[in-house]
């Protein structure tokens, strides 16, 4: 069942002393940092922050009970808050007002991650002024107004900030607005409405998360999903806008997934007290005392602790059967890889009937991620070597993801594994290389020689050769050296291959000397004098090598014949029909004297 | 090699006369030993009508031209007999069982003046024993693609079974034999291949793995556009004879609804809201007839080793044609056809509409200046792929050819040449009428070219058909 659960918290969580009558606890969402004041501050204030640098102890006097508590970025000045309208430094610092806004402002919302300022005004509260604060000046982006479920009469504050959240989701900014299902319409459920705050122009309502229920909820931000908690049925929903569901109108969302609830977790007991053996105890999820901060911050103030929220994607394979779906929702998680290369694996060996299809379909998906990611690349080398002058910052050298999952990654992972199941028909094996080597073309990718060479060893183990001919005689498997020489290598157990590698060699045209090489193997001297000559590199071949073949065919007349193409070739580079003796090829001189008497050599010509 | 060809023929009022079938028959000593008992060897005999000493007097006569020949080499006897007349040819496809073909040469026959009854001239040399041996051997090919060897007829059903098996074959198939236009491409027995990118190549690859995948029962699948092969699941012997079926028989019978117009009653119909143009060659010609009747042809391949026998459906959309090849032992009923026409028809039609588009495409690439100005005759013996810009288009009754088949005969003798020696080779002929006739032998490859180019000298002609080389077949390895 632990299969069934995809969210779940962080395994090393921040420990902090939980919420008491003694002990006020804040969270401060800028720094991430939760401070834990005891008695007002004089038994001690703990700071504790995702990491141990951000973590700190200090004591303060007891002024009051305090309201707010923060320090600024690098822990360099503390605030605290004690009454409505004032905030004390505790280090005597001035501060000077910037600039001001004169505003009636129900609420504000401050998210650190863009720096933009929510202002929450008009008597009902859903005009929304948005502020960005950026190299120390402060401007105003344009308002916009959140739509009410209903409009209340007489007009009342009507949008509480808890129904407001800010995260930033694929690189954007978004407003999340919880919008409850109101009685007097007639709407399944309550929404999440995504209003898209771009750094410049109009916020538009961009994303309708369709929750199906009512209730208390809570958002939260991971890996660019919005999970939407909800405490009644204590299950959480994930969210991807970019998943577009093929009957519902662009922006409109159903959660990916079925509800579920969090991962069970378990709290250590600690403490001298508890023996080694005592079981950790269950912690209770959803409780009404759990503060949720974005993007993805999940408090416990009665448990003493602060968790990330982590979305699990293994648990996905079962659960998301469409396997195109899965792969689109796969591709755009930050640690998809190896689920992605499991998916792959998993697809082949179920052995559903029309899985090619399907298959076809994930290989796409994998190879258009790949494809941008090589242009990208491409692009990037080109740029680079057209003006490597100009700062390195104007080029970004593209961010390899996981997502992008090369040809050796399938090979390693999935295919050469695949290739060797025994329970797997060859037939089913051959049609998902084709399918890769096709998916791969489609998006005009270089096929690696190592797949070429699975085709082939996988054809050759079940003796189809004739399939391994077609595909030659196509060029589905590209040309190359290496891919001639294996060729070659098959020509006992299959003759046509030696033809298929020679035509190969001769496509490469850089593979000369290769060819001369096969063919004087086969004792086809003459053959290989002729391609020389064809390729006018008859001027610089060794005679040597010629003429030792020809001796071994046993042939008197084609070694007379090679033996006197090479005279005529000393006569005109030369002058003389004579060998040099750099050639060494006195043993076919005194062979040919023997065979056809020492007046058959040619006489150098007399001026 | 330069030789000069015989003088041709050129007659005023003669009467030409074609090379023609005068008797085929099979027939097996073993079956009639002993005397009297000689009419039991024979097994088919044509023409029926012949009366029967005559018969047995020709088989006879066979037997021991076939015994004779044997003392002097054993493992090949007699292969043909020449004589004035005629010309018969023998082929042991399977032991002991014969067959014997015999043509009547081709004759001119002269008119004399006062009366006289014209004189008669046979041509005892202008036929070719390669040709119709070839011809002889793509019988029994045929016979067997379908209906299996002649040791499996007699094991089910004895001389009797086997009998009647050759008799209902036979007697149409000799009809449909041509002897008059048969000529080098016989001797080949080649595959013309579709050429075709390697992108849209895939896709048909990817087409039939998801056919093949979806219809379990399919066991093997033969891919073919324009009449050209692009797929064949088929061993390379197989897929040659029934790639001969399909080309010379089965597509120019059912070529006629492509030609015919819109609203012809032999279009088939756009069914449902799928609009596609699948239809069934083989089985049944239209789906929606009641009594429809979903019987496919029965072949028989890998008859060396497995045996296999197999429904043949052969279905087509457009200008592309899928066979496919199912046990015979399965019943095939009207939910398979349409489950398959549902299936295939849809992505045939679009695949095949691709083809065509790719094709056109890389022919506007390749620009009209490839087009082959030569004619010339391609083969290969290790894919049996064949290329000739010499013949036309195949009909039912005939294969034309765009030269005097006194060219092709020259091929075919250089041809001989060929296969007398493993040499690489060349020969340059200078025909009577101004033709130079080249044929190249490089490794598996033969290649025969025709120039009509009268003032050419030999350096010339040589020059030529480089260039034809180095532009129809750059891409493969063809000494110069």
């Amino acid at each position: 069942m632990t299969e069934e659960y995809y969210l779940e918290l962080s395994e090393n969580p921040v420990q902090f002393e939980s919420a008491s009558s003694v002990n006020n606890v804040f969270f401060d969402e800028a720094n991430k940092q939760v401070f834990a004041v005891r008695s007002g501050g004089a038994t001690g204030v703990v700071v504790k922050g995702p990491d141990d640098k951000c973590s700190v102890a200090f004591r303060m006097d007891d002024k009051g009970e305090v309201k707010c508590i923060k320090f600024s970025l690098g822990n360099k000045i503390l605030a605290v808050q004690r009454t409505p309208k004032s905030v004390v430094l505790p280090d005597k610092r001035t501060l000077k007002l910037l600039k001001s806004q004169s505003i009636n402002v129900n609420w504000y919302m401050y998210c650190p991650e863009t720096t933009v300022l929510l202002l929450s005004t008009t008597v009902q509260g859903n005009v929304l002024q948005p502020f960005i604060f950026k190299n120390g000046t402060m401007s105003k982006m344009s308002k916009f107004e959140i739509e009410l479920p209903m409009v209340p009469k007489p007009a009342k504050l009507s949008l509480s900030e808890r129904d407001i959240a800010m995260a930033t989701i694929y690189g954007q900014l978004y407003v999340m607005y919880l919008k409850h299902h109101s009685r007097t319409v007639n709407s399944p459920g309550a929404e999440v409405v995504l209003y898209h705050l771009p750094r410049e122009g109009p916020c538009k309502k961009a994303h309708v998360l369709k929750l199906n229920t009512t209730g208390k909820f809570a958002l939260n931000v991971v890996d660019n999903l919005v999970v939407v908690h909800h405490q009644s049925t204590q299950t959480s929903l994930i969210f991807d806008i970019k998943l577009r569901e093929p009957d519902c109108a662009v922006n409109i969302h159903q959660p990916v997934l079925p509800a579920r609830s969090i991962h069970p977790y378990r709290i250590p007991l600690t403490g001298p007290a508890v023996a080694p053996s005592q079981a950790p105890v269950p912690c209770e999820l959803y409780s009404s005392t759990w503060s949720v901060f974005q993007p993805d911050i999940i408090i416990s103030a009665s448990e003493g602790y602060l968790w990330y929220l982590q979305v699990k994607l293994r648990p996905m394979l079962t659960l998301l059967p469409d396997k195109g779906k899965l792969m689109d929702f796969l591709l755009r998680r930050r640690d998809c890889k190896m689920v992605i290369l499991s998916v792959c694996s998993q697809m082949l060996v179920g052995g559903d009937k029309g899985a090619l299809p399907v298959v076809a379909v994930v290989f796409d998906k994998l190879n258009q991620v790949y494809k941008e990611y090589l242009e990208a690349e491409q692009a990037y080398t080109v740029a680079m070597e057209s003006a490597p002058s100009r700062s390195s910052s104007a080029h970004k050298r593209p961010v390899r993801t996981q997502a992008v999952i090369d040809q050796s990654d399938m090979y390693t992972h999935v295919l050469s594994s695949f290739t060797e199941k025994k329970d797997v028909s060859h037939k089913f094996i051959i049609a998902v290389l084709m399918e890769y080597i096709r998916s791969l073309n489609q998006f005009q990718i270089t096929v690696q020689h190592y797949l070429y060479e699975l085709v082939i060893k996988t054809l050759v183990q079940h003796n189809l050769f004739y399939m391994l001919h077609q595909f030659l005689q196509y060029h589905v498997l590209s040309d190359s050296k290496p891919l001639a020489c294996l060729l070659l290598s098959l020509e006992s157990t299959y003759p046509p291959a030696h033809q298929l590698s020679l035509d190969m060699l001769k496509r490469l045209s850089t593979a000369n000397d290769e060819i001369v090489e096969v063919l004087l193997s086969k004792q086809q001297v003459l053959g290989a004098l002729r391609f020389v000559r064809s390729v006018g590199a008859h001027d610089n071949v060794s005679a040597r090598k010629f003429l030792d073949a020809a001796q071994q065919t046993s042939d008197p007349m084609l070694f007379y014949t090679i033996f006197r193409f090479f005279e005529q070739r000393n006569l005109r580079l030369r002058g003389n029909p004579n060998f040099n003796p750099g050639e060494h090829c006195e043993e076919h001189v005194a062979y040919f004297k023997q065979t056809f008497g020492e007046q058959a050599l040619m006489r150098p010509a007399s001026v | 090699m330069l030789m000069i060809s015989p003088r041709m023929a050129s007659g005023t009022q003669e009467k030409q006369y074609n090379p023609s079938l005068l008797n085929f028959f099979i027939y097996n000593p073993k079956f009639g030993p002993r005397e009297g008992e000689e009419e039991k060897k024979i097994l088919f005999y044509h023409p029926s009508e012949v009366e029967k000493n005559e018969k047995i007097r020709n088989v006879g006569l066979c037997e021991a031209i076939v015994q004779f020949t044997r003392t002097f080499c054993p493992t090949k006897p007699a292969k043909s007999l020449h004589t004035q007349k005629n010309r018969q040819f023998f082929h042991e496809p399977e032991e002991n069982f014969w067959m014997v073909m015999v043509v009547r040469n081709p004759m001119i026959e002269k008119p004399n003046k006062d009366g006289k009854p014209p004189t008669v001239e046979y041509q005892e040399e202008e036929i070719l024993d390669s040709v119709y041996g070839a011809v002889l051997q793509q019988c029994y090919s045929m016979y067997k693609l379908f209906n299996g060897t002649f040791n499996r007829a007699m094991e089910a059903g004895g001389v009797e079974l086997l009998t009647q098996k050759l008799e209902k074959f036979f007697y149409r198939y000799l009809q449909t034999l041509h002897l008059q236009t048969c000529d080098l491409l016989d001797v080949f027995g080649g595959i013309s291949f579709f050429p075709l990118d390697k992108m849209t190549y895939l896709k048909i690859q990817s087409f039939v793995n998801r056919v093949e995948e979806s219809l379990s029962l399919v066991k093997y699948t033969a891919f073919l556009y324009n009449d050209q092969l692009i797929w064949s699941g088929l061993e390379q012997e197989d897929m040659r004879i029934l790639y001969k079926y399909l080309t010379t028989s089965l597509f120019p019978r059912h070529s006629e609804p492509e030609l015919a117009g819109r609203d012809s009653p032999l279009r088939p119909e756009v069914t449902g809201n799928l609009l596609h143009y699948g239809r069934f060659l083989t089985g049944p010609t239209n789906l929606k007839d009641p009594d429809a009747k979903f019987r496919f042809p029965r072949i028989f391949v890998n008859t060396e080793d497995s045996y296999e026998e197999l429904h043949l459906i052969v279905y087509k959309a457009m200008s592309a044609a899928v066979c496919f090849m199912i046990s015979a032992s399965v019943e095939l009923g009207r939910e398979f056809c349409e489950q398959l026409d549902g299936l295939v028809g849809p992505q045939l039609t679009l695949l095949a509409s691709d083809i065509c588009e790719q094709y056109n495409i890389n022919r506007r690439l390749s620009g009209p200046e490839k087009e082959p100005q030569f004619k010339f005759i391609y083969f290969n013996h290790m894919n049996l792929a064949e290329k000739s810009t010499i013949h036309m288009r195949k009909t039912v009754s005939v294969s034309l050819t765009s030269v005097h088949p006194d060219l092709m005969k020259i091929l075919g003798d250089i041809n001989c040449d060929f296969a007398r020696v493993d040499e690489d080779e060349e020969i340059i002929v200078k025909a009577m009428t101004d033709y130079w006739v080249v044929g190249k032998k490089s490794d598996q490859r033969e290649l025969y070219v025709i120039l009509n180019q009268k003032n050419a000298n030999l350096i010339e002609v040589n020059e030529e058909v480089k260039r034809l080389c180095a532009t129809q077949f750059n891409n493969i390895f063809f000494l110069d």
